[in-house]
């Protein structure tokens, strides 16, 4: 009790040093990812993408030039160019692949024959000859290069062409948006009922649905595919569309009930009185009322279908043009799981629109996981 | 494109053909029993019996298809061969018991069921309790929450980069390794090492739930009313027996709640695995084990199915303890 304004601010600093942990162990895998999308292959597998605000050295040999590119200039026969791309510095050099970096720029190498050689430090090298060059494949310059830091796009631009990314967005699109909407529309009607309704069966059928919500999707795929064979759906954006419908209604039903049984009562008492359809109470009082809730489980559906990987593949199919974006990463994990570049781009593409909805409505989706554990427990 | 307008078409038949069934047959049976004339206080009677469920009918039809048809479905096929032909009784279930496979699922689901909701709900509160007590609280709760909008698939190719192995000669690429070469080790394949690779994969899983924790915590955690914190500072109690001794046991019931939420979740895991090392060196966990028997090469609905079920019955203890728990609310 000495000291307590002391302890105080050491507490502080402790609660903030703690919070600034939680959070960067939090972060940092994403970053990690984020910054290689947008790094070229070679610096990807060279160095560890936290050295990519860095210069890194790289190292590998150039070809001089051939007899064709030479010049007679002073009674010597030369040949000139460039072993460095723009900018790039050269910090070391050499002739054999055994010592790769024998020479600093600037040093001249005296090879057979009385040739030479010199690189400077830019990179631009002089080979000198007394008599003609005859070589066809110019002589090898090995060179260690360092590179400035450099963030590209083309890895984004690649794979949105080339591996079918492009196409699988748009098959994602055309799950997930009928998928979210459908059973938000049938499960407030059922919500509604569910809430403000006396009915014999009204406490089982809340039961049920609470009972429904941790039933395990995967027990359903097999017959779920067969029930669709069998009435003639197969495998498809309708059979995909149900599929998700039914297992998001038990959660729609269940949040949104949660929510409709809180809204104030006599509201919905006095417009019967005033002789109001139950119709009516519903689309005029209960659905505007009910946004928050309406717009929670939307979010939550958006984000669980959009993430899902195990429906679409059981009831779109694999086959390349019906793809969505995680099952071509899937694929691309497997075929191509050291390309970095690739995989990366590809990641963040697909996470892209969960984590711009997820920003954008924590709001509701907070209001929405409070409303459905909290209360529920 | 042209599938665009598909959807676009599908929702906006969606909507209608929702909105024409609610409204018309609500309609139709204001027309049959007129709540007007003489027959009114009998009319009024009846359509209050029909009329929730026709607002009911769709929802009902559709749980009874896609949830309630799949369960008893699966129970039928459990008890037969894999195609679904014969009648084998319980051989699925005695092959079951016998399989190895089944058997190091059946470990590894017991190991996430103990690890992971244990972890994602400790950290869960000690974010919840640090992040509400510093200033720019909400940006560090948005950022720890934000792997939940990860898919489970794009985490675990973010979680591969973090594991990524390069020979001793080169640079490692993979945060995890490049550590631990720095603290002097060995670089490791880290999805290969016996036992401890499943607790490779489980930090996913952590990763990306602590968030949720942290969010229905940290609102249990501001619901403690004011005068038992209060007392207790005046009684002297340093900030840590403030945590343990007087908030903690307030919330146990919202602990419970998160921890069983995260139990369901990770019983059915499967898309981390899945992609990640899908089940081998010893990771294997019941989904995709059930995934391989009913997806992979020649099909065996039967065990698939009977599989299934295991995680259903995992499953049917907490579906049980919430459906006591909302019977008690709605009484």
């Amino acid at each position: 009790m000495t000291n307590i304004a002391g302890t105080k601010a050491r507490l502080v600093w402790a609660v903030n040093i703690a919070a600034f942990l939680l959070v960067l162990l939090w972060t940092i895998p994403t970053l990690g990812l984020l910054v290689s999308s947008f790094r070229d292959r070679d610096q990807i597998s060279t160095s560890g993408w936290w050295r990519s605000a860095f210069s890194s050295e790289s190292s590998g040999f150039e070809r001089a030039g051939t007899a064709a590119d030479q010049a007679f200039i002073d009674g010597l026969y030369v040949i000139e160019g460039d072993v460095t791309q723009e900018g790039q510095g050269l910090s070391a050099w050499g002739v054999t692949s055994k010592d790769p970096a024998a020479f600093a720029p600037g040093d001249l190498a005296e090879l057979k024959d009385g040739q030479s050689l010199t690189v400077a430090a830019d990179g631009h090298y002089r080979l000198t000859s007394p008599t003609e060059f005859t070589q066809t494949r110019g002589m090898r310059i090995f060179v260690t290069t360092l590179n400035p830091p450099s963030f590209t796009t083309d890895n984004y631009a690649r794979v949105i062409g080339a591996e079918g990314l492009g196409q699988a967005f748009l098959n994602t699109f055309t799950v997930t948006i009928p998928a979210t909407v459908i059973p938000i529309l049938i499960a407030a009607f059922a919500a509604y009922a569910l809430a403000w309704m006396e009915f014999p069966g009204r406490a089982l059928l809340v039961a049920a649905v609470v009972g429904l919500l941790v039933v395990p999707l995967q027990l359903a795929l097999i017959p779920l595919l067969k029930l669709h064979n069998d009435i003639g759906l197969g495998k498809g954006y309708m059979g995909i569309w149900l599929a998700h419908t039914g297992f998001g209604l038990p959660l729609a039903i269940y949040l949104l009930r949660n929510y409709m049984v809180g809204l104030p009562r006599e509201i919905i008492e006095s417009a019967r009185v005033d002789g109001a359809t139950e119709f009516q109470i519903f689309r005029r009082i209960i659905l505007p009322l009910s946004f928050p809730a309406l717009a929670s489980f939307a979010i939550f559906q958006f984000l669980w279908v959009w993430n899902d990987l195990l429906v679409a593949t059981v009831f779109l199919g694999n086959a390349p043009d019906q793809l969505v974006m995680t099952g071509v990463l899937r694929e691309l994990l497997g075929s191509r799981g050291g390309d970095w570049e690739i995989l990366a781009a590809s990641a963040f593409i697909s996470i892209a629109v969960p984590l711009l909805v997820f920003f954008s409505m924590q709001k509701f989706l907070v209001r929405g996981l409070l409303a459905g554990s909290v209360k529920g427990g | 494109m042209e599938q665009l307008g598909f959807a676009g078409a599908t929702i906006v038949a969606g909507v209608f053909g929702c909105v024409a069934w609610f409204w018309g047959s609500n309609w139709l049976l204001d027309t049959i029993y007129p709540p007007r004339g003489e027959h009114a206080g009998r009319n009024i009677l009846r359509t209050n019996m029909i009329r929730p469920w026709l607002f009911l009918a769709p929802a009902v039809l559709c749980l009874a298809a896609y949830l309630v048809y799949p369960v008893f479905n699966s129970i039928w096929r459990s008890l037969h061969d894999a195609a679904g032909q014969n009648w084998v009784g319980l051989e699925n279930f005695r092959w079951l018991v016998g399989d190895p496979k089944f058997r190091e699922s059946i470990f590894n689901n017991l190991l996430w069921l103990l690890v992971v909701p244990a972890l994602s709900t400790l950290f869960g509160l000690l974010a919840a309790q640090v992040t509400d007590r510093i200033r720019w609280g909400n940006l560090a709760k948005s950022l720890i929450f934000m792997p939940m909008a990860i898919s489970f698939v794009g985490a675990g190719v973010i979680w591969k980069f973090i594991y990524d192995y390069r020979d001793a000669s080169q640079d490692q690429i993979g945060l995890l390794n490049a550590i631990n070469v720095f603290f002097g080790g060995e670089p490791q394949t880290w999805l290969t090492v016996p036992f401890w690779n499943s607790f490779f994969l489980m930090a996913v899983l952590i990763w990306i739930q602590t968030g949720f924790a942290m969010v229905i915590l940290s609102a249990a955690l501001r619901g403690i009313p004011e005068e038992t914190i209060e007392a207790a500072i005046i009684d002297g109690a340093n900030p840590w027996q403030l945590f343990f001794k007087i908030k903690v046991p307030q919330i146990w019931g919202t602990i419970a709640v998160v921890w069983t939420t995260i139990t369901i979740t990770v019983l059915k895991v499967f898309d981390i695995v899945f992609v990640m090392s899908n089940g081998q060196w010893g990771t294997q966990v019941l989904a995709n084990l059930m995934y391989d028997w009913m997806f992979r090469g020649a099909p065996d609905y039967g065990r698939g199915s009977a599989i299934a079920l295991v995680i259903m019955a995992l499953v049917t203890p907490i579906m049980i303890w919430n459906i006591r728990n909302v019977r008690r609310e709605m009484r």
